[in-house]
């Protein structure tokens, strides 16, 4: 108590000093005088007493020291000293200033950034109450989540150790509010869902388990926040309102909060739907199917007090129960529990590999940061050797000048840590408003929060400390009456030291990423003028699903062909066709079997070709720009009554029949027996990614083999932006309430080219980022030469040497260091460049572009690291220099 | 010793404190004056005593320090120390080894 009173009454005093001082003079003053009045009154004489009454009070400046040292506080005010002085000194060399906080910013900005990602993926995913209990059950033989419903009701009612199991099921749909049909992402929920993750509602009230009686009777749904606020306006009336989706009533019953996004970590459903009525939204019923696997995923809280072993064996139990029950459905049911926010572990454990690689990788960035700052604080102390050895020979302790160094710095570190933590966040704001694909509610909302920002502190004092140690040795071995004396001449070593063998090695790293990402542009370059099969300049994809509009069974083939024809009527519009899923636009591919005829076993093991299986209507190739090498292409009367047919591509026809020739007219059989004809051939293409090989593919006409699903393909010269609404007006002429997205092939193709363009990006940005480090730790090895040898180099000027020899002598170790590294480097880069190629398109390094490129970049990066010591090397003057010694 | 000074005395200035110090001692005390100062402060921001310009005997400004109510109680706590403190060294000189046995 007494002493927090006299801390509080120290600090302020450390304020008020000056008024303080002003209190203690007069003080003394006063009592020097009464002391030297009573010396008076005693007899002495007025010198000697006023000596008299000083020698009695003792030493004034000592007493004035102790004085100050009890009021205020001397360590604060002793920082702030050291700050003032950290500030007038680097404000004196403002590139050494900048260099630092940059390095550090980039180097702490980059650990805040993975660690808030971190942080949102893994460490703090799913905003709901107690998630550290929360499981989803994972099938113990494969890393898959998925369940059959009836297998959900078994393990939600007969195990004793999960407090209730929920279901959750991603699904596509069409909403109608009554105006502008569109298509939303739901989640179908079991009923008891809410209440099993306890999340609390909005707005209204949300999904309970009483509302499930039975298929199709609970028609509610509960809208996410962010779909309210988007597509709602967030009007509190939305609540209560009946909307179509897929042409079924649905009432709106509530709002989600606005932290809870679903249980997948990136993937924000729009709104929920009970899991009973999901007949009426999916092409087929599949509740009642034991054996069929389509419920996402289960998940659920273990009771408190039980173990996840104990759980686990309970589910285990149930597992075997059913395969003994039903055991013409599954054979192996075993199961273990996962996290459910990375889709348990079979993302969760590829993304967590990776988020540590991410963060071992920003760790290091920011060590070599803070060994590039330690050797360019070396370079300093080196240089203020002399105004060290004052302070020391004046007295100074020498735990105050390190406590100076360590000052200047922490205060470096805190003002690139600010700046760091400050582009970090703006960093993080982008990423969370980024959505990789366009069609999917695909992304990650992060938001830095109290652990990220205590980390990014912590990360800023330990760095400031780490550098800042680097030069203590130098300072506790300053002898002051020798540097005096002599002037600092430290010896210039020969050996290679391990702080240069590291800026090697960190300049190799550099020689390698930059080497990459030069191979990853050119690649990705090079992949957008490749052929794929078809030409995505000029076409325009409008997909859509017919089972949003309520079609089914023969209304689906009749809808889809007036709706060709619809669009073959806008004018401009060279041909329209459809496809079920479009060639690296679309995920979702059909796989097909394919049999020689004369194979009558028809298991999959015996099949000539495992082949992609798309269904077209006659004018696809055309409108698609594929070219028919051979044969004929479907027309509308190909249909069941007539005889299968198929058009497949040269690989096919290589796998299957041999060669291309011996395909057209042959036949092949289908998984189902189906003998299937031959008719036509086209060229080979790419259909889900843009580095596979050559893929045997089918194509089969959409009468003979039906799809709701429907990529209508239509090719026209008009200006995108007009043929967009004029296909909208086409298609909704027909139907109103049938969603459509509509977006122009080239575009749609983006989504394979994520792979090889986020590769691309992200060699870039760590090219740079090492590029940085590279430079400043060029730059602090060379101006730690050059300001050591400064004496040497202006005698030599003085005798008259030429200045390409300074240069060599002063640059020539950094220089040699950046070659060694950079071809070091390049040879590794060529090397790397191989694994590149599963990602890239056609990477190769050997390419004259790239090799140029490296070395161009690599010499630069010297140009600009060794400028400013260069610079300084040149620009001694002997005169002053040798008189200054 | 400046508190219990204070107590008998009322409110001093710092020359008249360490000249009573120094006549209570019988002048055996006598160290540098000056230190008093640093001593006067620490108390101060303890809260033991206080301070308030007045004017001295000679008509001069002086500050002059006076007991709080919670030095006084300091003072009591101490002086309650200090005896008993001083009653078992007493007790250590007094003894003799006929007590013991």
């Amino acid at each position: 108590m007494k002493s927090l009173r006299r801390f509080f009454e120290r600090l302020f005093s450390s304020a008020t000093r000056q008024t303080q001082e002003e209190r203690l003079r007069e003080e003394i003053d006063e009592h020097i005088t009464l002391q030297t009045a009573e010396n008076l009154r005693a007899g002495l004489s007025p010198v000697e007493a006023r000596r008299q009454a000083m020698l009695k009070f003792g030493g004034v400046e000592a007493m004035k020291q102790d004085y100050r040292a009890e009021r205020g506080l001397p360590l604060i005010e002793d920082l702030l000293q050291d700050l003032r002085f950290a500030l007038r000194v680097l404000r004196k060399s403002p590139s050494f200033a900048a260099v630092a906080i940059v390095t550090l910013a980039v180097a702490i900005g980059a650990n805040a950034v993975v660690f808030s990602i971190v942080n949102a993926l893994i460490l703090n995913p799913l905003h709901v109450p107690h998630a550290e209990s929360l499981y989803a059950i994972q099938h113990g033989n494969e890393a898959s989540l998925s369940q059959s419903y009836p297998d959900y009701l078994d393990l939600r009612d007969r195990n004793r150790t999960l407090e209730g199991l929920a279901a959750g099921n991603g699904a596509q749909v069409g909403l109608d509010t009554g105006e502008n049909p569109s298509r939303a992402w739901i989640n179908e929920v079991s009923g008891n869902y809410f209440d099993v993750l306890g999340i609390q509602p909005y707005l209204g009230r949300l999904i309970h388990e009483s509302d499930e009686r039975g298929p199709n009777s609970a028609p509610y749904i509960v809208l996410s926040y962010a779909y309210w606020r988007n597509h709602f306006a967030g009007d509190r009336s939305a609540v209560g309102r009946v909307v179509q989706v897929n042409k079924h009533p649905f009432t709106i019953v509530g709002v989600a909060p606005p932290d809870f996004h679903g249980t997948l970590v990136f993937f924000n459903p729009d709104f929920y739907m009970p899991i009973v009525n999901a007949e009426q939204v999916e092409p087929q019923n599949h509740l009642n199917e034991r054996g069929h696997r389509w419920v996402f995923m289960t998940l659920g809280h273990v009771k408190p007090g039980a173990t996840v072993a104990q759980a686990v064996a309970d589910l285990n139990s149930i597992g075997s129960y059913l395969e003994k029950t039903y055991p013409q459905d599954d054979d192996k049911r075993s199961f273990t529990l996962a996290r459910p926010s990375l889709y348990g572990d079979l993302l969760g454990k590829p993304m967590r590999a990776f988020m540590t690689a991410l963060m071992l990788l920003a760790g290091l960035i920011l060590v070599a940061a803070c060994a590039n700052l330690g050797s360019l604080f070396a370079a300093r102390a080196a240089d203020r050797s002399r105004e060290v050895a004052l302070r020391l020979a004046l007295g100074a302790r020498r735990s105050r000048v390190l406590r100076q160094l360590f000052t200047e710095a922490l205060l470096l570190s805190a003002i690139g840590g600010v700046v760091g933590i400050w582009a970090s966040v703006f960093a993080l704001r982008g990423l969370s408003t980024w959505q990789p694909f366009a069609r999917w509610p695909i992304y990650l909302t992060v938001t830095p929060d109290a652990n990220v920002y205590g980390v990014a502190v912590l990360l800023t004092l330990s760095s400031g400390f780490l550098f800042g140690a680097v030069p203590v040795r130098q300072v506790l071995h300053t002898d002051p009456y020798e540097i005096v004396k002599s002037g600092s001449l430290g010896k210039v070593g020969r050996r290679l030291s391990v702080r240069e063998l590291a800026l090697v090695v960190e300049i190799a790293i550099c020689a390698v990423l930059v080497t990459s990402s030069f191979v990853a542009v050119r690649g990705l370059i090079r992949s957008l003028h490749s052929n794929f099969g078809f030409e995505p300049r000029d076409a325009m994809l409008a997909d859509t699903d017919l089972t949003m509009g309520g079609y089914s069974g023969e209304s689906v083939p009749q809808m889809q062909k007036r709706m060709i024809d619809a669009l073959k009527r806008i004018p401009g519009v060279k041909s329209a066709g459809l496809i079920d899923a479009a060639p690296l636009a679309s995920g979702g591919f059909t796989g097909g079997l394919a049999f020689t005829d004369e194979t009558t076993d028809l298991r999959p093991g015996n099949a000539a070709a495992d082949a992609y299986q798309f269904s077209i209507s006659p004018e696809y190739f055309e409108a698609a720009g594929t070219a028919l090498l051979s044969g004929r292409v479907f027309s509308w009367h190909d249909d069941k009554g007539a005889p299968a047919v198929a058009v497949v591509n040269q690989e096919f026809a290589r796998k299957v029949f041999g060669s291309v020739a011996k395909a057209m007219g042959s036949y092949f059989k289908k998984r189902d027996g189906t003998r299937v004809q031959v008719v036509g051939i086209v060229g080979n293409g790419e259909y889900s990614s843009l580095t596979e090989d050559p893929e045997p593919a089918m194509f089969l006409p959409i009468l003979q083999s039906p799809s709701t699903q429907t990529y209508f393909v239509v090719r026209s010269r008009r200006d995108a932006g007009q043929l967009v609404a004029a296909i909208r007006n086409a298609v909704h002429e027909l139907d109103a309430g049938q969603p459509l997205y509509v977006e122009p092939w080239s575009q749609a193709v983006s989504g394979p080219m994520f792979g090889p363009r986020m590769a691309a990006l992200s060699l870039g940005v760590l090219g740079a980022m090492a590029a940085m480090l590279s430079i400043t730790g060029i730059f602090g090895v060379a101006a730690y030469a050059v300001s050591k040898r400064l004496r040497e180099l202006g005698i030599r000027m003085a005798l008259g040497a030429q200045r390409k020899e300074v240069l060599q002598a002063a640059l020539g170790r950094a220089i040699k260091l950046l070659s060694f590294g950079s071809a070091a480097g390049l040879l590794l880069g060529i090397f790397a460049s191989r694994v590149l190629a599963s990602i890239v398109y056609q990477a190769t390094s050997r390419d004259p572009l790239v090799l140029t490129g490296t070395v161009l970049t690599m010499a630069l990066l010297g140009l600009i690291a060794t400028w400013i010591p260069a610079q300084r090397a040149l620009s001694v003057d002997p005169a002053i220099l040798l008189r200054e010694e | 010793m400046v508190l219990k000074t204070l107590d008998v005395l009322g409110p001093l200035h710092g020359y008249g404190i360490a000249r009573r110090i120094e006549q209570i001692s019988g002048d055996l005390l006598a160290v540098n004056q000056g230190t008093l100062y640093p001593v006067l402060l620490k108390l101060e921001q303890e809260g033991a005593i206080t301070s308030d310009w007045g004017a001295s005997e000679n008509n001069r400004r002086a500050r002059f320090y006076r007991l709080t109510r919670e030095g006084r109680k300091q003072l009591q706590v101490e002086t309650q120390d200090w005896e008993q403190t001083a009653a078992i060294i007493g007790r250590f000189f007094e003894v003799k080894a006929e007590d013991l046995s």
